[in-house]
């Protein structure tokens, strides 16, 4: 069933008059609605769904996307919120019948405070450009997704965004102070505070990780945190993977945080070295990266211990980084893992599922079993430390039937992580990728719940609709949805 | 006698579901120590703490699956047996808090600073809406962004909307050593900007507490690091560190022993005096971004003074009984309130006036 939101045709007279509306608003460098113009913004990371807006907005102030908003309120036109494009569910997909609006235009670093450590961003701010800011203050941003170089901390709120310290140092939603926000209708809020907590509901967590469904985020204040004084990075082999997984399990519960803990399979270690030349062990089954931070001495007698339990599993090699450089390098190949697979297949499907740590080799057997009934390969990085999973596929497009395989198998896995505790997306966040799976997930009950809380920031339900959220409706197509005698949950409710 | 471990889940269920026809709101009872803060609320009550136990712990995941009417005091106990911990440090205020009246008060402790709020440590959470469904959101996985973040938006939500029956949280382990150390100091507004350069650094202070002419820090973390760190910061190591931050945490520092109103602010951390009072006769925590005051000045004029400088007050203990004792929201705000009280509890039946007492 496709997960293409279907939407109505727009007569030719509304488009003009709908165009001509916003024009009348808007510079005119701040409105594209020529399709040669449009025809960048039809997808975002997730390349294979694309979709031509009616429009597309590139506000250069925060008044502007208020009056966007207003102006798409008025007439009903849905809006789709996007950063820097880079998402990987599809998120910021267009809608045929809607205006996208890009906030890459609003990239201010508004305020820099070193005493209360945050700093004051526009939305279009990119991730990596926080921590190179505040660097010199000995401060960073702790959120690093791996498109940090490119991706934009409204886009990083949206998802809920993670990254490789995680476990230590959390995701998007523990780094962050205050927002502020316009709904659909453009009324401006500021959720959370420049405190530590806020009065009333925890509205900031909620509208962390809420894919640009409740509102657009127009301001985004993070904390900063105190740059470590040292980091260095442990490499260790394996020749099976459980033990890899085992290993894992007896550093945490020796009561060992790492900054980072990656773990990678016999193929992307082979995908990753031939593509960097990075020196990993290319026979190894598995692969660890375990990276401690802190001060020099902490460190050292964190890295003596790691090492100690690693050996006691079995590693057949273990290095340990010396200096900068080294860390850098150990690091280089796993930070190219996606590409390095993109060398070694003409395509490639990266799932974002979680699951707890503990069935990681009942999962990768079942993985296997996958791959060999459906004939295609999976080279498996893991973020270890937060039972973070992302198989990738390798397909080809060209070849018929391909693409259809590996999408099943995609489901197949996500269905595997839900049923073993798990979730189907990590930090990539639902989108419209997802969108099926989440019929799995949850239950009639609690979509419809999630549904009600849209409505209660977005009555007209036009902002991102048809992501993150099914409708039973599609539920109960796809056949993943229980339903008691033959009634949906809540007759009262509008269905989106 | 410890009362055993049940799963109450149905018939709680199904005393909601009676409450929702009848159209008799409910107020959710734990032990009742957070009875004290806030506003009283309505409705019949329901006893919640015979639904209880640990429903699942998997130490070498930092995951813990819990039910509501757990007493706090029990799962601490469980974690220290494997060296872990609850690393927001809840304050209990009283023996038999339980873990659901923990995270529907959303309370954090010294710790809370350095390692992050109740609602930072929630995975997911089991609870029954006010339409008597019984809903899972979030999970027992370090991440997992599908579905809205209901779980976190719980966690001080005072039970208005759903009642909490199992809590997955991220658990941390027990740092391996631990010291107070403790400095006198002159003016308080010199030692918040000493606690704000610390905290910039990469320091392991893991509690503060600015108190009449003491500063006292905590230090966490490997041996080595606890000791480098004592000696950079210098000051004088105190006799019983543990005994202080329980006692702070708990409020039985002599300082709590006041019957004029007592105020909770979460400020900037490096806000300057609020001038409410002098500032020296208040309690400082969280490196400046938590204070307690005790002063007899109008509700009014706290809620003013805490919003004006970026942060909000409460009314904690004492004060007059009309007063508002959480900050009043902005009307946008509130109304925001509103409808998500009515998405998730659409006939009003838990805890109405509990958080304000417009809904």
């Amino acid at each position: 069933m496709s997960v293409l939101p279907e939407r109505p045709e727009v007569p030719v007279s509304r488009r003009r008059e709908l165009i001509a509306g916003l024009r009348a608003l808007l510079p005119a460098d701040v409105l594209l609605h020529e399709s040669e113009d449009l025809h960048p913004y039809e997808c975002d990371g997730l390349s294979c769904y694309r979709a031509t807006p009616l429009a597309v907005a590139l506000p250069h102030t925060v008044e502007q996307v208020q009056a966007v908003l207003r102006y798409c309120h008025a007439r009903q036109v849905p809006v789709v919120a996007r950063g820097s494009g880079t998402g990987l569910s599809g998120g910021a997909l267009p809608l045929t019948d809607g205006v996208l609006l890009s906030l890459a235009r609003l990239n201010s670093i508004l305020d820099i405070d070193p005493v209360n450590r945050s700093a004051r961003l526009q939305p279009g701010v990119r991730n990596l450009a926080i921590s190179q800011a505040v660097a010199p203050l000995g401060l960073f941003y702790a959120p690093d997704p791996s498109s940090q170089i490119a991706c934009s901390i409204g886009g990083n709120v949206a998802e809920n965004a993670g990254g490789l310290h995680c476990l230590k140092y959390g995701l998007t939603t523990h780094n962050l102070l205050k927002l502020e926000v316009l709904t659909f209708e453009g009324e401006r809020l500021t959720l959370g505070a420049d405190a530590l907590d806020a009065a009333g509901y925890d509205l900031l967590a909620l509208m962390t990780g809420s894919e640009g469904l409740l509102a657009v985020v127009v301001e985004v204040t993070v904390k900063l945190i105190p740059l470590p004084e040292t980091a260095r990075v442990l490499l260790a082999a394996f020749d099976n993977v459980e033990a890899a997984g085992a290993a894992v399990g007896d550093v945490i519960a020796a009561g060992i945080v790492p900054g980072g803990l990656e773990m990678m399979d016999q193929l992307a270690i082979q995908a990753a070295e031939a593509f960097v030349h990075c020196g990993y062990p290319v026979g190894a089954a598995a692969m660890l990266l375990c990276e401690l931070d802190g001060t020099a001495a902490e460190v050292e007698d964190g890295i003596a211990r790691v090492e100690a339990l690693l050996r006691a599993r079995g590693a057949t090699e273990l290095r340990v980084s010396r200096n900068g450089a080294e860390r850098a390098a150990f690091w280089a190949g796993r930070k190219a893992a996606f590409p390095a697979t993109g060398r070694i297949s003409p395509d490639y499907y990266c799932i974002d599922g979680t699951i707890p740590r503990r069935r990681l080799p009942q999962v990768l057997r079942r993985m296997q079993e996958f791959s060999e009934h459906y004939g295609q390969r999976v080279a498996n990085v893991f973020h270890a430390g937060d039972g973070n999973l992302h198989p990738l596929i390798l397909y080809d497009a060209n070849r018929p039937g391909e693409l259809e395989r590996t999408e099943q198998m995609a489901s197949d896995i996500l269905k595997l992580c839900v049923d073993v505790g798990g979730s189907i997306t990590g930090e990539h966040g639902v989108g419209i990728e997802k969108i099926n799976a989440m019929c799995h997930q949850f239950s009639a009950s609690e979509l419809a719940q999630f549904h009600a809380v849209k409505q209660a920031f977005d009555p007209a339900g036009l902002l991102n609709p048809g992501k993150a959220v099914p409708t039973l409706h599609r539920c109960a197509e796809f056949g993943a949805l229980h339903v008691h005698g033959g009634q949906l949950p809540h007759p009262d409710l509008p269905r989106f | 006698m410890a009362m055993s471990d049940a799963d109450c889940t149905e018939a709680l269920r199904a005393r909601v579901n009676e409450a929702i026809e009848q159209a008799t709101p409910l107020t959710l009872v734990g032990s009742g120590s957070k009875r004290f803060l806030g506003p009283r609320g309505g409705g019949m009550p329901l006893e919640v703490s015979g639904h209880r136990g640990v429903v699942h712990y998997a130490p070498e995941e930092l995951v813990l699956t819990v039910r509501a009417g757990t007493p706090l005091a029990e799962v601490e106990a469980l974690l220290a047996e494997r060296g872990q911990m609850l690393a927001f440090e809840p304050p209990h205020f009283g023996p038999g808090a339980t873990v659901g009246g923990t995270f529907a008060a959303g309370l954090s402790g010294p710790r809370r600073a350095a390692a992050g709020s109740a609602r930072d440590f929630v995975l997911g959470m089991r609870f029954i809406n006010g339409r008597g469904e019984l809903l899972r959101v979030g999970g027992e996985v370090i991440k997992n962004v599908a579905g809205y973040d209901l779980a976190r938006l719980m966690v001080g939500a005072f039970g208005t909307l759903g009642l909490i029956l199992d809590v997955s949280l991220k658990v941390l382990p027990q740092p391996r050593a631990e010291m107070t150390v403790v400095h006198d100091i002159r003016g308080h507004a010199q030692a918040i900007g000493q606690l704000c350069g610390w905290a910039g650094k990469p320091l392991p202070i893991t509690a503060s507490c600015l108190e009449s002419e003491r500063l006292s820090l905590r230090l966490s973390g490997a041996e080595s690091a606890v000791q480098q760190a004592a000696q950079q910061l210098g000051g004088e190591q105190a006799t019983d560190g543990t005994g202080f931050w329980h006692d702070l945490r708990e409020q039985r520092l002599v300082f709590f022993e006041d019957p004029r109103p007592l105020w909770r602010l979460s400020l900037p951390p490096a806000t300057p005096s609020l001038m409410l009072a002098p500032i020296e006769d208040g309690l400082i925590e969280w490196s400046g971004a938590q204070r307690w005051l005790k002063t007899e000045a109008a509700a009014e004029s706290v809620y003013a003074a805490a919003r004006a400088a970026g942060g909000h007050a409460t009314l904690y203990r004492n004060g007059e009984a009309a007063a508002e004792r959480f900050q009043p929201l902005p009307p946008a705000l509130l109304e925001i309130h509103k409808r998500l009280k009515a998405a998730l509890d659409p006939s009003g039946i838990f805890n109405p006036g509990r958080l304000y007492k417009e809904f």
